[in-house]
C-alpha cells in the first residue's frame, strides 16, 4: 500500500538548532501522500519542532538555524527562492489548543481565502459551505454563520479551525496535538474526519496519546531528544518494534 | 481573620484608614467646590459667546472651539504615531539594543516637565519652523502636545497589542497572510479598546495641559480661522483670566466645564470602554 | 478554480496578482513603522538640541556657577541669579514630600493591606481622578481656598510675629500644600504596587510568628517593599520639581531668598519652573536667552534625579533574593 504511493515530504540529514540548543538531529524521513503519518515521543523530543519545519513557522522564532534538505515535492522547503507564503497556504496546520479568530464562523473560514485575494462574496459563501462540511461542522453551524466563533464548544472550535486551513486547499495537513485539549467524544469525531480526509489530503499529526497514534495512522515516527529513532508501519511499531527505546517508550518505562 | 488592633496599635491603624478616606474627601471637596462657585455663572450665554475685556466678562465660545480643534489636531498626530511605534515595538522586532534605546527614549520623554516641552516648541515650531507653522498657531500647539503624550499612548497600545494571544497570530500567519495583514486583520481589531483606552486617556492630558501651551498656542480670544492661527485652551483660558483679569466667577466657570470635561472623559476612558469590550466579545468556548 | 495548487507556485517568481499586493504593502509598512517608534528618540535629541542651543550663550558667558549662586534676578540689568528660584523650587518640593509621604504612604497602605474591595473601588478611582484633574484647577483651589485660609492664619493667629509682606496667604507653605496633594497619585500607585509584589511568604512567615497586622506591615512589608518606596519618593520629587501651573498661581512669584528662619514657610517665593513660564511671554531676546538658561539648570536636576532612580531601582533589583 504504501509501496505504491509518491513520497510527499523527504527529509535527509535536517537539523534544527534554537541558538546553542539542538533540537533536531540529522532526520532522515519519507512521508508518503494521501496517508496519515503519526509522531510519536516524550515532551521535548522535538516531533512538533519537525513539524513546523514542514511549514517554516519555526522562521517566527529568533537564532534558529537549519541545516541538511527538507523537500515538499521534491522542491527544497529552506531555498531562498521559496515564497512562504504559498508554502503555508499549501501547507496548512491546525493548532493544539483551538485559535479561532474572535469573529464570526463565516469571517473565520473566509479569513483565508480572502488574505489570498478572493474578493467575490458568491465565491466566498461556497468556499466556506464546502470547507464546513468537508470538516463536518456544517450541520451544527448551517443557520448562524455570523455568531461569534468564540460561542461555539471546544470540540466545534477545533473542526472549525480545520475547516478554516480547509478553505485554503492545502496538500499537506500539519496537526500539532489537535485533540489534547478536548473531552473524548470530540477526540473521537475529529479522528473520524481525519480518515475521511486522507483520501484528499497528506497529514501528519504530532501526538502524545500512543493509542490515538495506533488508531489513526498508517505509519508512525517515533522521536527522541531531537532524533528519529524509528520510523516504520504503526501496526509494526506498536506490535514489533525494532528499538529497544522505541520499545520502552511504548511500553511506558519512560515518557 | 485578621485580627483587629489594640492599644497603640489602634492609633496606626486609625491614621492608615483615615488617610485612605483622605483622598476621597480631597477629591470631592476640591471638585465640589469649584463645582458649587462656578456653577451659578454657567449658562447657555456663557457657552455661545465671544468674551469681552480679555475675558472678565462675556462667554467663552471661542475658547471651547479652540479647545476642541487644538484635541482634535494632537490626536490626529499623535494616535498614528503612538499607535504605529506599539506595533514596530510588539510585532516586528525583538528585544535589542534598538527597541532598548527606544524605549529608553521614550521614557526619557515621559519624564520631562511641560515647561520644558514649551521651551523646545517655542524654540522648534514656533520660531524655527515659523514658517510653515506660522508661529503661536494651532500647529504649533498640537505638535508641542504631540510630543508630550506620546509616551502614554506608545505605552498602553503595547499593554493593548500584548493582550492578544499568540496563538492567533499563529494561526494567521499559518495561513499564509503576511505580518502586516495578520496586524491589521487581526491584532489591531482585538486590541482596538485598549488602543482607545490610551488615545481618550491622552484626550485628557491634552486637555489639562497649560504651561506648554502658553508657549505655543499664543493665547489669543478670537476665533480659530484655521490650524494656522493662534487659540487658548479652557485651561489657559481659566490661568489667564484668574491672574489678568482678577474675575474669579469667570475662573470659576471656566473651572467647571473643564472638570466635567475631565470627568467624562475619565469616565469614558475607565468604564465606557470595559462596558463596549465585554458586550462584544461573547463567552469562550465550554469543552 | 484550482483544487490543486501545482509545484510552480511556490517559487517567488509566479506570483498571481491575489498575492502581489499583501507583499508589497509588507515591503512599505516596515519602515513606516520604525520611523513611528523612532520619533520619540529623535524628539528627546531634538529637545536637548534646542534648549542647550538657546540657553548655551548665557550659561557659558555668565558661568553656571554665577548663576546658581546668585542671588539676584533682574534680566534688565543682566543679572541672572538664580538661587532664589532654586531654593524656592527645593523647599516647596521638601514641604509637599513631608507632607505627601506619610500620607501616601498610609492611603498606600491601606489600600494593599487593609481596605475591603468596595472599599478600595470607591477610593482607587478617586486616586486616579486626582491625577487627572488639570493643574489649573489645582491652582484656582490653591488660590481661592488654600491661601485665603493661609491669610487667615497669617494675619491672625500668626500676625504678631510675621512681618507684613508673609501676611499675604501666597506663601511656600501653600505650594507646600497644593504640591503635597498633586503628587498623591504617583506615591500610592507605586508605593500600593511594591507593597502588593512583597512576597505572601513574607506575610505568612511573620503571621506564623505571632507578629500582628501592624507589626507585619511595618517590620517586614515595608523594609521588603523599599526600593519602590524610594522609587515612588524620587518620582514625586521629579514631579514636583516639574509642576508650573499649580505654584505660579499659589507661590506669589516674588524672587527673593526666605529669611527669617522658620517664618520663611510663609514668604511668598518662587520656583524655576514659574520663572520660566511667566517670563517668556515679554521677555527680549537676552532675557529669552537666560530663561532657556535656567530651563538647561531645571532639565539638569530632573535628569539627575531620573539618573538617580535608574541606577537605584537597577541596583535595589539585584540586591533582593
Amino acid at each position: 500500500m504504501t509501496e505504491n504511493k509518491n513520497t510527499k515530504v523527504s527529509a535527509e540529514n535536517l537539523s534544527l538548532w534554537y541558538g546553542p540548543f539542538q533540537a533536531l538531529k540529522d532526520i532522515h524521513i519519507c512521508i508518503k501522500e494521501k496517508e496519515i503519518t503519526a509522531l510519536i515521543g516524550p515532551s521535548g523530543c522535538g516531533k512538533s519542532t519537525f513539524l513546523r519545519t514542514l511549514n517554516r513557522m519555526n522562521d517566527l522564532i529568533p537564532s534558529v538555524k537549519t541545516e541538511g534538505s527538507l523537500l515538499i515535492d521534491n522542491q527544497d522547503v529552506n531555498s531562498p527562492d521559496i515564497d512562504v507564503v504559498a508554502l503555508r497556504k499549501k501547507v496548512g496546520m491546525v493548532f493544539q489548543s483551538p485559535n479561532p479568530f474572535p469573529m464570526s464562523i463565516f469571517d473565520n473560514v473566509a479569513y483565508g481565502p480572502k488574505i489570498h485575494g478572493i474578493r467575490n462574496k458568491d465565491e466566498l459563501s461556497h468556499i466556506v459551505i464546502k470547507s464546513l462540511k468537508k470538516a463536518a461542522l456544517w450541520d451544527e453551524v448551517k443557520g448562524q454563520l455570523n455568531k461569534s466563533a468564540l460561542s461555539l464548544s471546544g470540540g466545534q472550535q477545533q473542526r472549525l479551525c480545520i475547516a478554516r486551513v480547509l478553505a485554503v486547499e492545502p496538500e499537506i495537513l500539519l496537526m500539532d496535538e489537535p485533540t489534547s485539549a478536548l473531552d473524548p467524544i470530540s477526540t473521537l469525531r475529529i479522528e473520524e474526519l481525519l480518515q475521511e480526509l486522507k483520501n484528499q489530503f497528506t497529514i501528519v499529526i504530532v501526538t502524545h496519546n500512543m493509542q490515538q497514534a495506533a488508531r489513526v495512522s498508517h505509519v508512525t515516527g517515533f522521536f527522541l531528544t531531537g532524533e528519529l529513532i524509528e520510523y516504520d508501519l504503526t501496526e509494526n511499531i506498536f506490535t514489533k518494534p525494532r528499538n529497544k527505546k522505541t520499545e520502552d517508550y511504548i511500553t511506558g518505562r519512560f515518557g | 481573620m485578621i485580627t483587629k488592633p489594640k492599644g497603640k496599635e489602634r492609633i496606626i491603624y486609625l491614621f492608615l484608614v483615615l488617610s485612605g478616606y483622605a483622598t476621597l474627601v480631597i477629591l470631592c471637596s476640591i471638585i465640589v467646590y469649584i463645582l458649587l462657585k462656578g456653577f451659578s455663572h454657567i449658562s447657555l450665554e456663557f457657552i455661545t459667546q465671544t468674551p469681552r475685556k480679555m475675558g472678565a466678562e462675556g462667554g467663552i465660545f471661542p475658547v471651547i472651539v479652540g479647545t476642541f480643534y487644538f484635541v482634535t489636531l494632537t490626536i490626529l498626530i499623535a494616535a498614528p504615531l503612538g499607535i504605529g511605534a506599539a506595533i514596530y515595538l510588539h510585532e516586528y522586532t525583538r528585544e535589542g539594543t534598538i527597541t532598548r534605546i527606544i524605549r529608553f527614549g521614550t521614557e526619557l520623554l515621559a519624564g520631562i516637565p511641560s515647561i520644558i516641552f514649551g521651551l523646545f516648541g517655542y524654540a522648534f515650531f514656533v520660531v524655527l519652523l515659523g514658517d510653515i507653522t506660522q508661529g503661536w498657531s494651532l500647529l504649533s500647539g498640537a505638535l508641542t502636545a504631540t510630543c508630550m503624550i506620546l509616551p502614554t499612548i506608545i505605552r498602553t497600545s503595547e499593554e493593548a497589542l500584548k493582550t492578544v494571544s499568540r496563538s492567533l497570530r499563529e494561526a494567521s500567519l499559518a495561513l499564509g497572510a503576511t505580518r502586516w495583514q495578520t496586524i491589521y486583520k487581526v491584532v489591531l481589531p482585538s486590541s482596538l479598546p485598549g488602543i482607545l483606552t490610551g488615545i481618550i486617556l491622552g484626550i485628557g492630558r491634552a486637555v489639562g495641559e497649560t504651561a506648554a501651551l502658553l508657549l505655543t498656542l499664543g493665547g489669543s480670544l478670537l476665533m480659530p480661522q484655521s490650524l494656522f492661527h493662534g487659540t487658548r485652551t479652557l485651561s489657559m483660558h481659566l490661568y489667564m483670566v484668574a491672574m489678568e483679569t482678577g474675575n474669579m466667577d469667570a475662573a470659576y466657570a471656566t473651572g467647571v466645564i473643564l472638570i466635567i470635561i475631565v470627568l467624562l472623559i475619565n469616565f469614558i476612558a475607565n468604564y465606557g470602554i470595559k462596558r463596549l469590550v465585554t458586550r462584544n466579545t461573547t463567552t469562550t468556548a465550554r469543552s | 478554480m484550482n483544487t490543486t495548487l501545482n509545484n510552480n507556485t511556490l517559487k517567488k517568481e509566479k506570483l498571481n496578482s491575489g498575492l502581489a499586493l499583501p507583499k508589497v504593502t509588507e515591503a512599505i509598512v516596515r519602515p513606516i513603522l520604525f520611523a513611528a517608534a523612532v520619533t520619540a528618540v529623535i524628539i528627546i535629541i531634538l529637545i536637548g538640541f534646542f534648549i542647550l542651543q538657546k540657553g548655551w550663550p548665557v550659561l557659558s558667558t555668565y558661568g553656571l556657577w554665577n548663576m546658581i549662586s546668585g542671588t539676584v534676578w533682574q534680566p534688565t540689568k543682566e543679572l541672572y541669579g538664580i538661587l532664589p528660584m532654586i531654593t524656592g523650587t527645593f523647599y516647596i518640593t521638601f514641604i509637599a514630600l513631608v507632607i505627601g509621604i506619610p500620607f501616601g504612604l498610609a492611603t498606600a497602605i491601606y489600600l494593599a493591606e487593609i481596605a475591603g474591595s468596595k472599599t478600595a473601588a470607591l477610593i482607587r478611582p478617586a486616586i486616579e481622578l486626582l491625577a487627572a484633574i488639570p493643574s489649573v484647577i489645582y491652582g484656582l483651589f490653591g488660590m481661592v481656598v488654600i491661601n485665603a485660609l493661609m491669610r487667615h492664619l497669617q494675619r491672625g493667629l500668626l500676625s504678631g510675629i510675621l512681618p507684613p509682606d508673609y501676611q499675604l496667604g501666597y506663601s511656600v507653605l501653600s505650594g507646600g500644600i497644593v504640591l503635597s496633594i498633586m503628587i498623591l497619585p504617583t506615591i500610592i500607585n507605586i508605593v500600593e504596587d511594591a507593597l502588593k509584589a512583597v512576597p505572601h511568604t513574607y506575610k505568612e512567615a511573620a503571621f506564623a510568628l505571632g507578629s500582628t497586622h501592624i507589626q507585619t506591615i511595618f517590620k517586614v512589608l515595608i523594609p521588603a517593599a523599599k526600593s519602590g518606596i524610594v522609587s515612588a519618593v524620587m518620582l514625586a520629587m521629579g514631579r514636583a520639581i516639574g509642576e508650573t501651573m499649580a505654584l505660579i498661581m499659589v507661590i506669589g512669584n516674588v524672587t527673593a531668598l526666605p529669611e527669617h528662619g522658620l517664618l520663611s514657610l510663609f514668604a511668598p517665593s518662587s520656583s524655576l519652573t514659574a520663572t520660566i513660564a511667566l517670563e517668556m511671554g515679554y521677555a527680549g531676546p537676552e532675557h529669552q536667552a537666560a530663561l532657556f538658561a535656567v530651563g538647561i539648570v531645571l532639565f539638569g536636576i530632573i535628569a539627575l534625579l531620573n539618573a538617580f532612580v535608574i541606577v537605584f531601582t537597577r541596583r535595589g533589583g539585584q540586591q533582593q533574593l
